[in-house]
């Protein structure tokens, strides 16, 4: 561990952003959302196509696909693909590989068209794979079923309320009224949440997170070249990754994210900051069980005291929790793989670009998400100051 | 359950090292694997441990009874799934230790009829000629 304590700081994101459009976009392909958004990003750092010497993506293929699409030819190329929180592995990857010496500027890209599904991949599960085998034939409907296992568990041992979940979905959409950006920016009730149609018991409709067509993409670099940017480096602190399954029915223990407590872990050592230290909190949200197991193995609150956690919209804005203040995964947007707009919203928060929603006097952000099913985790912490 | 040529549902398709399972489930036997070495009863079939990577494991017929250990309903089925309306998927803790996921029958798609912990038995539901799902109902008090 005292290795990685020498990688803290050693690079810093420097460039940021979104496909040109988000939300149903039927007539873009999700290649154009990756190279939109790259276009953006590149923009927003300051830096040209040609600064680029490593591709991060994910994705079936991506890494393959997308450089060609791009018209990039990386030295260092990273299609780790684990979910939704890829992207967030990938600052580690590129972390790692700059410190090696093996790259500069890496760009890590995603798109995604998750509603209108243009140019998207095949259906991934042959007849004879373990999901055909073991869980598939027993009806599960994607995500919404295999998160809901855990919402179970942890309302029967621990007492967690169906109220306390929809907390979390009216404190994002509190965000999302202030994100211009955002899909959904009506403000909804903790009564709206329990009325809406059931999906997966215990989920409603407002516990699911939305389906989207968005990219996005963020650029890495050496603190060195950082500092010679347009913009104000946003250095990483700490990161940290685990997997520990891929079907639902063999997580360690349903009443935990152990993926998410060995990524935690590792960032927070990493980085040297306490908890107390952190201003603002973006963690994925496919279900509003997830941000509430990742304020748990983070080490936010104790096991089973998520639910107290959220209550009384403490992760509203004007909470003393700012968490997910793009408006998520449950109200601004969600393509599938939502990862990579935690982390732009993280670097936009600690800028000070974010306007109406902006944390005051933001220093230091943690990103946090989930891929798969409870699959993967991966943290990142960053800050304007070293 | 009478077997029918018409299964709209996932089918699995075994591979070498699932056969075993999908054979005794043929057979109405709950057969999974258990490693010599650590003692550990495992599901999904793999030749060597998944916890020790030994290849000293061994083929054992279970009980058929477990626990639901958690549990969804779910209220918006596969296309093409053989019901249309609200069921539970659960995973079942088997009483030799290992988890497997199933739907759990005989009981009303309702929260206020299923508890995590309640005890359930195995039963089978043969879905085609050859492949038969293991399935569990509660045990009736």
């Amino acid at each position: 561990m005292s290795d990685a304590k020498k990688l803290r700081g050693s690079v810093a994101i420097v460039g940021v952003a979104e496909s040109d459009e988000m939300g149903k976009l039927p007539h873009k392909s999700a290649l154009q959302l990756h190279m939109e958004a790259t276009r953006n990003a590149l923009d927003d750092a300051g830096l040209q196509k040609s600064d680029i010497d490593a591709v991060f993506t994910s994705g079936r293929n991506m890494a393959a696909d997308l450089p060609e699409y791009l018209g990039i030819r990386p030295r260092f190329v990273g299609g780790t693909q684990v979910g939704g929180c890829s992207f967030i592995l990938h600052v580690e990857h590129a972390l790692a590989a700059i410190n090696a010496g093996l790259c500069e500027v890496a760009l890590i890209t995603h798109g995604e068209s998750g509603y209108s599904r243009i140019a998207m991949p095949a259906p991934r599960w042959g007849d004879d794979s373990t999901n055909n085998q073991f869980e598939l034939p027993y009806g599960t409907s994607g995500p919404a079923t295999g998160y809901a296992f855990v919402a179970t568990r942890h309302m029967h041992e621990y007492g967690t309320t169906s109220e306390q979940l929809a907390e979390v979905a009216v404190a994002t959409r509190k965000w999302a009224t202030l994100n211009p950006k955002a899909m959904m920016r009506d403000p909804i009730s903790i009564e709206d949440v329990l009325n809406s149609r059931p999906i997966a018991w215990p989920f409603h409709l407002l516990d699911c997170c939305l389906v989207t067509d968005a990219g996005g993409a963020v650029i890495v670099t050496s603190a060195a070249r950082a500092r010679d940017l347009k913009k104000k480096p946003v250095y990483v602190l700490g990161t940290g990754e685990c997997t520990t399954h891929q079907m639902v029915g063999q997580m360690p223990a349903f009443n935990r994210w152990d993926a998410g407590i060995v990524a935690g872990k590792r960032a927070f050592e990493m980085s040297g900051v306490t908890h107390a230290d952190i201003d603002v909190a973006e963690f994925y949200d496919a279900f509003t069980i997830v941000p509430m197991l990742a304020l748990e193995a983070l080490g936010f609150c104790k096991p089973g005291e998520s639910g107290a956690f959220v209550s009384g919209q403490r992760t509203a804005p004007g909470g003393d929790f700012p968490m997910n203040t793009n408006g998520g995964g449950l109200s601004y947007t969600h393509t599938g793989m939502y990862g990579i707009f935690t982390l732009i919203e993280a670097v936009r928060q600690l800028r000070g670009e974010c306007g109406a929603r902006q944390v005051k006097d933001a220093t230091v952000a943690i990103c946090h998400g989930t891929g798969g099913i409870w699959s993967a985790a991966a943290t990142m912490i960053a800050a304007t100051e070293l | 359950m009478p077997a029918t040529t018409t299964y709209t549902g996932p089918i699995p398709k075994p591979t070498p090292e699932t056969k075993p399972f999908w054979d005794a489930a043929k057979q109405h036997v709950l057969r999974i694997q258990r490693c010599r070495d650590c003692a550990q009863h495992y599901f999904y079939p793999r030749p060597l441990c998944p916890q020790c990577l030994s290849r000293n494991v061994e083929w054992v017929d279970c009980s058929g009874r477990g626990r639901l250990h958690t549990y969804v309903i779910n209220y918006r089925p596969p296309r093409n799934f053989p019901t249309q309306q609200p069921f539970i998927i659960g995973i079942v803790e088997l009483e030799e230790g290992a988890r497997i996921m199933s739907n759990i029958v005989g009981v009303a798609a309702d929260p206020q009829q299923l508890r995590c912990d309640m005890a359930v038995e195995v039963v089978f539901e043969d879905i085609t000629d050859t492949i038969t799902l293991p399935k569990f109902r509660p045990v009736s008090a």
